[in-house]
């Protein structure tokens, strides 16, 4: 029993951890099913009812739209700069690379509330009111060094001799980087765009400065926290949960497939 | 000389155009995103460099501010919140060091001593973070909540007393951001961890014979890259939060985040929160390089 | 286009006065050679001589600092790696791992804008015997079948010549001797140029009829497999091929083809032809299975070293291992086939070396 213990012992460790993580997700997902309008807090009974009604909760799916609009957008701009950039670093010799590294780097190292407060105040100075296309910037912004990052790995993971067997079976630059390159990268550049749109769908600080009057899902949630928030919101925080499992699951038997 | 001079430009013109041809991808891959950053992160930054010495013009009118370089501006506003930045920094620090205890084992054993269940136990790990944060940061103050289940059965267990509470404390503030930025420090771990060489642990294990020694002379060293990119991933953050001192806190932790929103939109006051949020990232920038230089790991980006 | 280099191009390949420097390092240094068309040809050298880099020149895949390289009459020196008739097997590999067997060798004949591949692909695939696993991916395959997919992925193309760096480096050894054989086999078979790249003599001495060691940049020695290893022509290759052991000493007189060499007080000869020393001072070299060991007094005639004293013997299966201490202190190495021949000869015996002068080598001395 004791060696079966010390053995297991960071087996059982991490199981604690994972219900660290689970917890709270649990919650919100069996709350999504609770009989109540607007105060969310104790449980009085099972209903379909917040599912089959989402958008009942005032303005839930007015948000939620928005929400997705910046999400895609965003991701698609800095999913595509963030993949250049990641390539130039990864592939090409050029000058400056400390300083290009320095520039990725530093919207990572610094606090959202200033990344938010920042590009506000220089949006004011210039007249430009927050909305929808300021948000879709601010994003693209904190997105793009994310991107990089991921997409790079990838590529250092990629053994150059693949490049080279391509070249030396007659492809030329471009066939190489089509037939090879690109598609071995592809995993690592749909894990940035996933990853990119999760940031964005999820982010509240920098948003809320940028925002103005659109309403986000994560504003949504914000705003009705006071008053209490609709079990609607918890439909949608189980959805998307649900959604991210089932994206990721497809992308590894994806993968597997290409593999193997 | 002349003729030598462009006998000598003759030769060196192939050459030298052949190097361009080559030199020009890179920019034009990087000239997007880069202006991208420049514009929308650095200028910001310059701007609110400007902001941060501003002060209130005479007209006393709300939002509008005059250019008086007062430098004074930024001893005020630290001084003026010494407490918050202190606790920031404290409760992101112990956040930190709670999220590493957390996430070293559990990467650990998704590397190691998962076999099969390898994929399944990653994805466990990421895809809870897609259900939004502010959702689950409301999901503990209620898990916590003086009407919450934990704090129901400890009190009927008379370990904590009726009227105590866990939220509004520091420690669910803590837990919240521990809680929150737990993927940004397990991935990088996870990521350094499954790079390792299985054979250079059964190699260790050869050689020192001891479980403890060979996590210590070899896995940790190597998993340092990983280490390093979590807790500062970790850390900035958390240092700049103000959602979980807003919802798991009372107005006795209040941290420098809170300040700056509220400097923002509350009393409208552009250049104390330009000049909090520039001490901040001064701070954050100084403990980042320190630490980075420390622990000697240039190759985080 | 690429197509018609490889169709119509063919011939030896030549490099000459090939040089190539990375800043300040010297990798490959003013390389003159020429491979004549059809042969199976071995650069052997240390990690460092500067091998790889001389194949991957030829690939295409480094640009030469100065020099050429052509085949034939055709200069291929600023081809890109993409339009020469230039194919290779690389060390790991680099099979692509999105696309089936099938498509990895079909990859090649696409891009040259051949239409119907299905015909010589199998063909090649059949070549290697793995015509079964065209639907795999290959990570399902083992190191072997990796390997000859790897080869069939190159000779399917038909190149001038074919490259090989390190082919056999990460298999086990028996699957090395058994592809060691099948590689010679495709060659035959294919009447391609093979340059096979290798730190492992005995691989390149089985499989080479031409082998090139390379030290520091440069050619040592140029020559068959027996050539090299019976007449090495610098310390270098007699130490890099094989065992070696030398006695210092200077030529005392030459006649009718004979050379005559006094080392630690004892005369010795040789044929001058095997002589390749540009000074008096010479190193004798003879190979360890040259020597005879006998009990003293039962000595054949030839060159004779006596006085000598066994300090070890170790068995290694087809031959016993001796090592003979001489009066001074030098250590001889011999080995004597198990053919029940050699004398019962047990550790601490007195003993005397004998070996027919034809064997002895002769090199630059000190």
């Amino acid at each position: 029993m004791r060696k079966w213990l010390s053995k297991n012992m960071i087996r059982i460790y991490a199981g604690f951890a994972l219900l660290y993580i689970f917890i709270p997700v649990a919650y919100t997902i069996v709350f999504s099913f609770n009989i109540t309008k607007k105060r969310n807090i104790n449980w009085q009974g099972f209903t379909f009812d917040n599912w089959l009604n989402p958008c009942d909760a005032d303005g839930i799916c007015a948000a939620l739209g928005n929400s997705l609009r910046i999400g895609f957008i965003s991701t698609s701009i800095s999913t595509i700069l963030g993949t250049m950039i990641a390539f130039a670093i990864g592939r090409h010799a050029f000058k400056g690379r400390s300083s290009v590294n320095l520039l990725i780097f530093l919207p990572m190292a610094t606090p959202e509330i200033v990344l938010g407060a920042s590009l506000l105040a220089m949006f004011l100075n210039f007249g430009i009111n927050p909305g929808f296309w300021p948000t879709v910037i601010a994003h693209v912004m904190f997105c793009i060094s994310f991107v990089v990052v991921t997409v790079k790995a990838r590529i250092a993971g990629l053994d150059p001799k693949l490049e080279e067997a391509a070249r030396d079976l007659y492809a030329n630059e471009f066939e190489t980087f089509r037939r090879i390159t690109f598609p071995l990268v592809l995993p690592g550049i749909a894990a940035a765009a996933l990853l990119s749109f999760a940031l964005s769908f999820d982010d509240f600080i920098i948003t809320n400065f940028n925002s103005g009057t659109v309403s986000t899902f994560p504003k949504f949630v914000w705003v009705s926290a006071t008053r209490g928030v609709p079990p609607q919101a918890n439909v949608v925080g189980s959805v998307m949960f649900l959604g991210a499992l089932l994206i990721v699951i497809a992308g590894q038997l994806v993968n597997r497939k290409r593999v193997r | 000389m002349e003729s030598n001079l462009k006998t000598l430009q003759k030769e060196q013109t192939p050459s030298l155009l052949k190097n361009i041809k080559l030199d020009f991808t890179p920019y034009l891959l990087l000239i997007p995103g880069l202006l991208w950053l420049f514009t929308f992160f650095i200028l910001p930054i310059l701007n609110l460099a400007t902001t941060s010495t501003k002060t209130r013009s005479a007209s006393y009118e709300t939002g509008s501010f005059d250019q008086t370089w007062r430098f004074l501006n930024y001893v005020d506003a630290f001084v003026e919140n010494q407490d918050q930045f202190y606790r920031s920094f404290i409760y992101a620090l112990i956040a930190t060091l709670l999220a590493l205890a957390i996430s070293y084992p559990l990467a650990y054993a998704i590397a190691f001593r998962s076999g099969a269940m390898k994929n399944i136990l990653l994805i466990m790990v990421i895809a809870p973070f897609f259900t939004s944060f502010l959702l689950r940061t409301l999901a503990w103050k209620q898990i916590l909540g003086s009407q919450g289940p934990v704090v129901t059965v400890l009190q009927n267990l008379h370990i904590m007393k009726v009227g105590d509470t866990i939220t509004a404390t520091s420690f669910s503030v803590i837990m919240g951001l521990t809680y929150n930025f737990l993927p940004f420090m397990t991935l990088p771990i996870y990521a350094s961890l499954e790079r390792i060489d299985p054979k250079l642990i059964e190699a260790s294990g050869d050689l020192f014979a001891n479980g403890l020694n060979t996590f210590r002379k070899v896995t940790l060293p190597l998993s340092m890259p990983g280490v390093v990119a979590g807790t500062l991933l970790t850390f900035i953050p958390a240092s700049g939060d103000y959602i979980n001192a807003s919802i798991l806190g009372n107005p006795n932790t209040k941290m420098i985040g809170n300040v700056i929103d509220s400097r923002f939109f509350r009393v409208v006051d552009y250049p104390t929160a330009a000049a909090l949020s520039f001490i901040l990232m001064a701070i954050i920038l100084i403990i980042v390089s320190v630490y980075i230089r420390k622990t000697g790991t240039d190759e985080l980006v | 286009m690429a197509d018609e280099v490889s169709k119509f191009v063919q011939g030896d390949l030549k490099l000459v006065n090939l040089t190539k420097q990375f800043g300040d390092f010297t990798a490959v240094d003013d390389l003159t050679l020429t491979i004549p068309r059809g042969s199976f040809f071995a650069l052997l050298g240390p990690s460092g001589c500067g091998k790889t880099t001389t194949l991957r020149m030829i690939a295409g895949l480094e640009e030469p600092t100065s020099g050429s390289i052509s085949i034939g009459d055709k200069n291929i020196t600023d081809l890109k790696s993409y339009s020469r008739p230039v194919n290779t097997v690389f060390q790991n590999y680099a099979l692509f791992p999105h696309l089936s067997i099938f498509e990895n060798v079909a990859f090649g004949l696409r891009r040259r804008g051949i239409k119907d591949v299905n015909e010589t692909v199998m063909k090649a695939l059949e070549l290697v015997e793995l015509g079964h696993l065209k639907d795999r991916k290959p990570a399902q395959l083992s190191g072997g079948q990796q390997q000859r997919i790897a080869v069939a992925r190159a000779i399917v193309n038909r190149p001038a010549v074919l490259l090989l760096d390190e082919p056999l480096g990460a298999l086990d050894l028996k699957l090395r001797r058994q592809m060691q054989i099948e590689l010679k086999w495709i060659q035959t078979e294919v009447g391609i140029t093979f340059i096979h790249v290798t730190h492992d003599q005995e691989e390149a001495m089985t499989m080479a009829d031409t082998i090139a060691v390379m030290n520091n940049g440069k050619i040592e020695q140029l020559g068959s497999p027996s050539e090299l290893y019976e007449n090495p022509k610098t310390i270098f290759v007699a130490n890099f091929l094989g065992q070696s052991n030398f006695l210092q000493g200077t030529v005392e007189s030459e006649a009718n083809g004979e050379t005559t060499i006094v080392a630690h007080g004892i005369k010795f000869t040789m044929p001058t032809a095997r002589n390749n020393a540009s000074t008096s001072s010479v190193k004798i070299g003879v190979r360890p299975e040259k020597f005879r060991i006998h009990d003293v007094g039962s000595e054949l005639p030839g060159n004779l070293l006596a006085g000598g004293v066994v300090t070890d013997i170790s068995f290694v299966g087809v031959s016993t291992q001796y090592m003979v201490e001489m009066p001074w202190k030098q250590e001889i190495m011999v080995f004597e086939q198990n053919d029940g021949g050699a004398p019962n000869i047990k550790k601490g015996d007195p003993v005397s070396l004998t070996w027919e002068p034809r064997f002895t080598f002769a090199l630059d001395g000190e």
